[in-house]
């Protein structure tokens, strides 16, 4: 039970609102000392993984100058002058036709490639989506405006999760794979494959439901600020 | 051949002058924590392989104190107004949308076509065509636009200080992940599910495996982390082996029932935490959008695997 300690941690940190750093590094300090570590074998688990995984943050990272400049000249702006001249986009139309994209992108392999917050959600799809929401009922009051934006990250993510898994060379298949063959159980990733087709559809009908029905709302809320 | 190592030195050179152009900001009233943040940051892209474990250990030490007690200031980096914006977009037109769209083709390109190339480490192309792409957009942006040489570098410190420490978020999770595999969390976790859960019939031990998938996915932010543990303590044991359900179907399944933890949790902060801070809204606002879809879909992956495992 006292292995648990660090999950305890995190649930305890993250619901009293610590900043999440701290919360972190205590509960992989709270672990090891459950685990029987010394602080300095804690800290070389916690910094050998860390430099392992600095493509988590560098896929980020790397795109800040060019996302940075292009805001600088205005693309943000730009996306919101091409939406406003297309007849009948609404927020569900577009973010659904981007989530669709989104899955099929990913479903060939290219989820990474294809897409992100960074790259593509802050400066060309949010924009999008909120002068999508304008031409409905004009300025956007600032709690309109986050729903609209945070709709805009989300399409990005389910696309991606319910997506990448058709693909027979994705990590997660491939974790599988290698998974039950330790446990001596041979599977094709191309059967695994398959069966992540159904989840999928129904991941596109749910959500896309869900953007039908945030199109009424922004309707009914745009008709109550300008009666 | 280009080696995910050129594509961290790029990153650490970029780092390093955001961390310098924050110290030289007299701006900002906490120039020093920003200009610490970014370059230990920058020190762990450049020099983290030639360290040992316990000196990198060190600098996410560093950057968990400066981060996390609130050493950084916003800063305001000088970036064109609205209205210059407006009229750069009717200048420069929909040829913008040509150079965002340079990063994605580019990484596309190079994941479809050179990892047979010798021209790129085969087994990190994706990430590497996308530095590629990167640096290519900046250069076509940077002629055509005629900037000065510090914009794109005043312009990554003003994003890099929105996102701010969360910035390091995912890293550190995914980091603290492999302090949760080296103390046996996972393990612990399967004992205490077996143990506890009733799981007498094939729809309870579907159901136990597929919400043990989500929730130890809402703990640890990774499905990847909740699938070994979850599968050896539930799925293989019971919901193979007991009831003979098939196996192929149950793994595929029961990750996806994970990603729909991943859509709920802020330990996923790369997907849910990173990105709110980039768009400036709440924490918790992604995270919020996303449940209303999360949940029903896992319901719909408990049926689904019910019905389809033990079918075929």
């Amino acid at each position: 039970m006292i292995a648990l300690l660090g999950i305890a941690v995190v649930i305890v940190g993250f619901l009293i609102r610590i900043n999440p750093l701290l919360v972190i590094a205590a509960a992989a300090l709270a672990t090891g000392w459950a685990a029987g570590f010394d602080v300095v074998h804690t800290l070389s688990v916690l910094g050998h993984a860390f430099n392992a995984n600095r493509y988590v943050s560098g896929t980020l990272l790397i795109v800040l100058p060019v996302v940075g400049l292009l805001e600088r000249a205005g693309l943000q702006e730009r996306a919101r002058i091409l939406i406003g001249g297309l007849r009948g986009v609404t927020v569900g139309r577009l973010l659904f036709i981007y989530m669709l994209f989104r899955q099929a992108m990913s479903a060939i392999g290219l989820a990474t490639a294809v897409g992100g917050q960074a790259q593509l959600v802050r400066p060309l799809l949010a924009p999008m989506a909120e002068a999508a929401a304008e031409k409905e009922g004009g300025a956007l009051s600032v709690e309109t405006r986050n729903t609209v934006r945070a709709h805009a990250a989300a399409v990005d993510n389910i696309g991606a999760f319910f997506g990448e898994d058709i693909f027979l060379a994705m990590a997660s298949v491939l974790l599988i794979k290698g998974f039950l063959e330790q446990n001596h159980i041979i599977v094709q990733p191309l059967s695994l494959s398959l069966w992540a087709i159904p989840t999928a559809i129904i991941a596109a009908l749910i959500h896309g439901t869900r953007l039908m029905l945030l199109d009424r709302k922004l309707k009914r809320a745009a008709q109550g600020e300008t009666p | 051949m280009i080696t995910l190592d050129h594509f961290y030195l790029l990153i650490g050179i970029l780092l390093a002058a955001v961390a310098a152009a924050s110290a030289l900001d007299r701006g900002n009233p906490k120039r020093f924590g920003n200009a610490l943040f970014w370059g230990v940051f920058a020190a762990s892209f450049l020099f983290g392989s030639l360290l040992t474990d316990f000196e990198n250990g060190l600098l996410v030490l560093a950057l968990v104190i400066v981060g996390g007690f609130n050493f950084l200031g916003r800063s305001n980096p000088p970036t064109t107004s609205p209205e210059q914006r407006r009229a750069s977009a009717a200048r420069y037109g929909n040829g913008l949308f040509g150079i965002a769209l340079i990063i994605p083709l580019v990484a596309l390109i190079g994941t479809l076509f050179l990892k047979e190339s010798g021209l790129i480490d085969p087994k990190q192309v994706t990430v590497i065509s996308l530095g590629l792409g990167v640096v290519i957009a900046l250069a076509v942006a940077m002629s055509w636009l005629k900037l000065s040489p510090l914009a794109p570098l005043q312009e990554s410190r003003r994003l890099a200080d929105t996102i701010g420490w969360a910035a390091v978020l995912p890293q550190l999770l995914a980091s603290l992940g492999a302090v949760f595999a080296a103390g046996g969390v996972g393990q612990e976790v399967g004992a205490l599910a077996t143990q506890y859960l009733p799981l007498a019939t094939p729809f309870a031990a579907v159901t136990a495996y597929c919400i043990g998938m989500a929730l130890f996915t809402i703990i640890m932010g990774n499905a990847f982390a909740a699938f070994p543990v979850m599968t050896a303590a539930i799925g293989l044991p019971l919901v193979v082996g007991k009831f003979h359900g098939d196996v192929t179907i149950m793994a595929s399944i029961g990750m996806l029932a994970g990603f729909c933890g991943t859509l709920m949790t802020p330990m996923a902060a790369n997907f849910n935490i990173v990105p709110a801070a980039l768009l400036e809204i709440p924490d918790y606002a992604i995270i919020r959008a996303q449940i209303p879809t999360a949940v029903p879909l896992l319901i719909a992956n408990i049926v689904l695997m019910y019905f389809l495992a033990f079918k075929f």
